[in-house]
């Protein structure tokens, strides 16, 4: 009797899944499929506003004009533009030093927060308010508080016979740069402490105690525990609180417009005056893409910061 | 029936026959009897972007006005208020997108900065020109661009010296000086006096680039000439910085520092003596709750700008124009719009019930009873007429927008005034700034 050897098989591949249905249940194909949705709008929403800021960046556009391909020429401009190296420098100095005062005092804000203190969930939400309150209102509030003629700080200090006249806050461009960093730093300080905060309370117990018996100072606990436990977080907080001040707008925009004598202007107020009330898209968004190179400095931080993390634990750099 | 050309050059010419044979006759005619009207298109609808009010009385008006409009036409439109200088940057994105608001109240040069994206007015503007005795020159200036309207005009939020009557009259005074050096007299006065002067230097778009534009003008200096060569580096501003660093000394404390809202509330708060303002601080003090302010408005009072040793006024106000952008759907029912909300009928009770917040930029509007019904009014009858326009003597464009945006002016006489540069230093800086944005 004839054997038919080739039931078998066709009988398998009746039963086989189809090409189709096996490139459906492949995982990097599903895989690719539910990334689309994000990847689709990654690109739409941040690659190309990024792509088209560097474009115009790299023509003579004027609101209502697309403008022509310029080459390098924007650029060219702002080399020679004192008021742009100005900016750069504030925006600079901005961010330095306001980013070191918000950490320090952010960092001991939380240290404080995460002892035992009567009240803590009353004391936390407080420390939260000025990051909850919308950027615009605490600016009026700032602008009040540093009026030249209304100032509560001047008054305070006039009626405790510490000083003759009122101080100019905002007049003077070094007490201007001063007082736009101070409300940065009022504002900034509580997304550094609550966030430090949350990053201390991951520190395990068993360390402390175990630093304890070892006879640790105090000192000797922050240093060998508390900091090194802490760097990773510190290294993310840091990066957005870099970038958060670097681009900093609306404090300026309501406290001076970048006055006086240009001595508050940062890039990002400058970008936005050339642009749109100055007509000049291609020089404001040039403005705006010299920021990228800072930008991405910052971002760098943060990546090696997180490749710390991985060393702490017992991978290499 | 839509208006046309033909048609409007008939009426045209039937009202300058109409007039002159008044005139002939001996009968004063200031508004011509003919009406033209554009049909709005079927289902038309309307959006205006304006900005937010001054002075309560334009906006109550302004509402009414539209209702009157709605009745009328059976268009809707549908108003929204913006700060205004949230306004320009709306406009600005609306002419880059061509999508947002069919009419838009925008400042200045506005339309000068995208006017292909703008449905042409000149139809309407020729027929409310030749209706309402001529539109003032610097009101031509900022709605044409060569033969055609872009934009059209509304008028300026004046600006006037706002005084104490009883402080400068305690000075010496018996009316405020008109002229540059009565103006440092009366200045020097009143700070010995303790009731100092006071005007932004900081980066306020309108009272700063105001103030400081009146004097550089009044002085001879500008920033460029009618072929638009920067001629700002010129002893003539130079004469203008040395003249604001002298006033400067007699002035409060802090207005480097000025924003537009600084001087209306160091005014009310019963500190200056005297500054350069719309109507609006004299408006709060009379409408306001406080019998103290009710009492303060009593004694403010309003005179010209000063006049500098060229002897005639030089005078920037903040300018506001309609832009009814290409891409609405409904042009005729947006120049519609236009042309009853100008029509005497209208303009007249709103620019009343706003106390002349907006001086208007049609002759005939100059015997609107605005200005003898309210006598403190009188003084911003003329803004409009006196006014020059920024980027003077050359074009408006982006070049005269640019310079204004970044301050030139402002910051020029900011460093002379604190001393951070020397007034000949100040103006070459100035003037190397300006050939940037006229290259």
């Amino acid at each position: 009797m004839a054997v038919d050897v080739q039931q078998p098989s066709a009988r398998a591949a009746a039963h086989a899944p189809s090409r189709i249905s096996r490139i459906g249940q492949s995982k990097g194909f599903l895989s690719f499929w539910f990334m689309l949705p994000a990847a689709a709008l990654l690109l739409l929403f941040l690659a190309y506003p990024l792509a088209l800021g560097v474009w115009l960046g790299f023509t003579d556009a004027r609101i209502g004009q697309a403008g022509t391909f310029i080459g390098l020429e924007n650029y060219e401009w702002l080399m020679e533009d004192p008021v742009f190296w100005l900016a750069v420098f504030n925006t600079f100095l901005y961010t330095v030093v306001a980013s070191i005062i918000k950490f320090g005092l952010g960092l001991w804000l939380a240290l404080l927060l995460n002892h035992h203190l009567p009240f803590k969930a009353l004391l936390r939400a407080i420390v939260l308010l000025p990051w909850i309150v919308p950027t615009v209102l605490s600016a009026i509030a700032f602008w009040w508080i540093y009026d030249a003629q209304f100032s509560i700080i001047s008054w305070s200090l006039v009626k405790l016979g510490l000083i003759d006249h009122y101080i100019d806050f905002l007049g003077d461009p070094a007490n201007a740069r001063a007082s736009v960093i101070a409300a940065n730093i009022w504002r900034g300080i509580p997304f550094v402490a609550i966030t430090l905060l949350a990053g201390l309370q991951t520190i395990p117990q068993s360390l402390y105690e175990a630093a304890l018996i070892d006879g640790a100072s105090p000192w000797q606990r922050f240093r060998y525990v508390t900091f090194p436990m802490l760097t990773p977080i510190i290294a993310v907080v840091m990066t957005f609180s870099v970038l958060f001040t670097f681009t900093d707008f609306q404090l300026i925009y309501v406290l001076t417009r970048g006055g006086p004598l240009n001595a508050t202007h940062l890039m990002a107020t400058l970008s936005f005056q050339r642009a749109i009330p100055g007509g000049y898209l291609g020089e404001g968004a040039a403005i705006a893409v010299s920021m990228i190179p800072f930008l991405l400095g910052a971002i760098l931080f943060s990546y090696f910061g997180l490749q710390r993390r991985r060393w702490q634990q017992g991978g290499g750099d | 029936m839509s208006f046309t050309r033909r048609r409007f050059l008939q009426t045209s010419s039937a009202v300058a026959a109409g007039a002159a044979s008044s005139q002939l006759l001996g009968i004063r005619q200031p508004f011509a009897q003919d009406t033209m009207n554009f049909k709005p298109e079927d289902g038309a609808e309307l959006r205006l972007l304006r900005w937010s009010k001054f002075v309560q009385g334009d906006e109550t008006l302004w509402m009414e006005n539209t209702k009157k409009f709605t009745e009328a036409t059976g268009v809707p439109v549908r108003v929204d208020n913006e700060s205004w200088e949230d306004v320009r940057p709306k406009a600005a994105v609306a002419a880059n997108v061509g999508s947002g608001p069919d009419i838009i109240l925008g400042w200045f040069d506005d339309p000068h900065q995208y006017p292909d994206k703008l449905v042409p007015l000149t139809d309407l503007a020729e027929y409310l020109g030749n209706k309402y005795g001529g539109w003032y020159d610097a009101a031509q200036r900022y709605g044409k661009k060569g033969d055609e309207w872009i934009g059209l005009p509304l008028g300026a939020s004046g600006a006037r010296v706002v005084y104490r009557q009883k402080w400068v009259q305690e000075a010496g005074f018996e009316t405020f000086p008109t002229d540059t050096q009565g103006f440092l007299d009366v200045a020097k006065k009143l700070k010995e006096n303790g009731h100092p002067m006071g005007m932004a230097l900081g980066h306020g778009v309108g009272d700063a680039n105001g103030w400081l534009h009146t004097i550089l003008w009044g002085f001879g200096g500008k920033m460029v000439d009618e072929e638009n060569a920067v001629v700002l580096d010129s002893p003539e501003t130079v004469a203008a910085l040395e003249y604001v660093k002298e006033l400067y000394q007699y002035f409060i404390p802090g207005t480097l520092s000025w924003l537009d809202p600084n001087n209306n509330k160091v005014f009310l708060a019963g500190e200056l003596g005297a500054t350069i303002n719309g109507i609006s601080i004299w408006y709060a003090a009379k409408n306001s709750d406080d019998p103290a302010l009710q009492e303060m408005a009593k004694d403010i009072y309003h005179a010209q700008m000063p006049v500098g040793p060229v002897g005639k006024p030089t005078e920037l106000h903040l300018f506001t124009q309609a832009m009814v952008f290409g891409y609405t759907k409904y042009p005729n029912a947006a120049k519609e719009y236009l042309r009853f909300m100008w029509e005497k009928e209208q303009y007249e009770p709103w620019q009343l019930a706003a106390n002349g917040y907006i001086s208007h930029p049609l002759a005939a509007y100059a015997e609107n009873s605005v200005w003898t019904e309210i006598p403190k009014s009188e003084p911003y009858r003329d803004c409009v007429k006196n006014m020059l326009w920024n980027g003077y003597s050359g074009e408006l464009g982006p070049a005269s927008a640019a310079t204004m945006a970044d301050y030139i002016i402002v910051d020029m006489f900011a460093q002379a005034a604190s001393g951070e540069r020397s007034p000949k230093d100040a103006a070459k800086y100035a003037a190397r700034r300006a050939e940037r944005s006229y290259r």
